[in-house]
């Protein structure tokens, strides 16, 4: 008998226990024909990368089957069949993996961080346009004077009146220009 | 393009006059604890496909020609069950 991996997954709109019902009958399908199942996972409601029939989220259930081929055929007939079931696929594999699968295993983490790490990118990104914008200050040399710190609308109004005074004031205009990125440091 | 000549300078000898010579990156998928190609492991995937949803190529990640075959197969598994997109639209 071969060794096969299968995936499915179900319709959102279906409860887990639903999907549990699902995976009974399928696991039954396949041990009465001859076959076992070696393992069995149920990942949860996850979001689905592409729309499938309409459908934004799955339940997906994972199978790991020793059966001969009869067996998956009609297993996959039944899937087939069923209208609660969006999708499956079934791999051949040379050993079944007795441990849980890295989705069982970051479960939880994986969620959370998941998210964590679209808003840290989001971050970043904010980030950086600040410094493009101090970046342009600094090649001004003329930091705004004790109005607004900072902000992009005062930023050419200061430019322009610091241009007068440039020329008097080079050294200490550029102290404060030293202060000014600091200050803009602390904020960040 | 600039990434790729470099390494074959290097292999044809004399790479280290050259003053943006870099080392030849070696593959993610070998040596003692690399990890296994999954189709399920959609976070060890993602880090080879590009932000549009594309597979990278083995010449900008340095997988093993080898490995990199495998990994495809595992990617398109992973888009098949929706794990990983076909496409990221803008």
């Amino acid at each position: 008998m071969a060794l096969y991996e299968s995936v499915f997954i179900a319709r959102q709109d279906v409860s887990s226990s639903q999907v549990d019902g699902i995976a009974d009958s399928l696991q039954k399908v396949i041990e009465d024909n001859g076959g076992q199942v070696a393992k069995r996972e149920y990942w949860g409601l996850r979001n689905l990368s592409y729309k499938i029939k309409k459908n934004r989220k799955g339940h997906y259930a994972l199978f790991n089957i020793e059966a001969p081929v009869e067996a998956l055929r009609e297993y996959e007939r039944m899937m087939k069949l069923n209208e609660d079931i969006l999708r499956y696929m079934t791999i051949k594999v040379d050993e079944l993996d007795p441990e849980p699968s890295v989705v069982m295993q970051n479960k939880g983490r994986d969620r959370e961080r998941g998210e964590r790490g679209d808003r840290g990118d989001r971050g970043d990104r904010g980030d950086r346009g600040d410094r493009g914008g101090r970046g342009g200050r600094r090649f001004d040399e003329r930091p705004p004077r004790d109005d607004g710190p900072r902000g992009d609308d005062d930023k050419p109004a200061a430019a322009a009146s610091a241009e007068t005074e440039s020329a008097k004031t080079e050294s200490a205009g550029a102290d404060e220009a030293g202060k000014e990125t600091e200050k803009a440091g602390d904020d960040a | 393009m600039n990434a790729g000549r470099p390494g074959g300078g290097g292999g044809g000898g004399g790479g280290g006059r050259r003053p943006f010579f870099r080392r030849r990156k070696s593959c993610p998928f070998s040596g003692p604890n690399a990890p296994k190609i999954d189709y399920k492991d959609v976070k060890l995937l993602g880090r080879f496909i590009s932000e549009r949803g594309k597979i990278v190529p083995s010449r900008i990640t340095a997988v093993s020609s080898k490995k990199q075959r495998e990994l495809t197969r595992a990617i398109k598994r992973a888009r098949m069950l929706a794990l990983l997109p076909f496409i990221v639209k803008t």
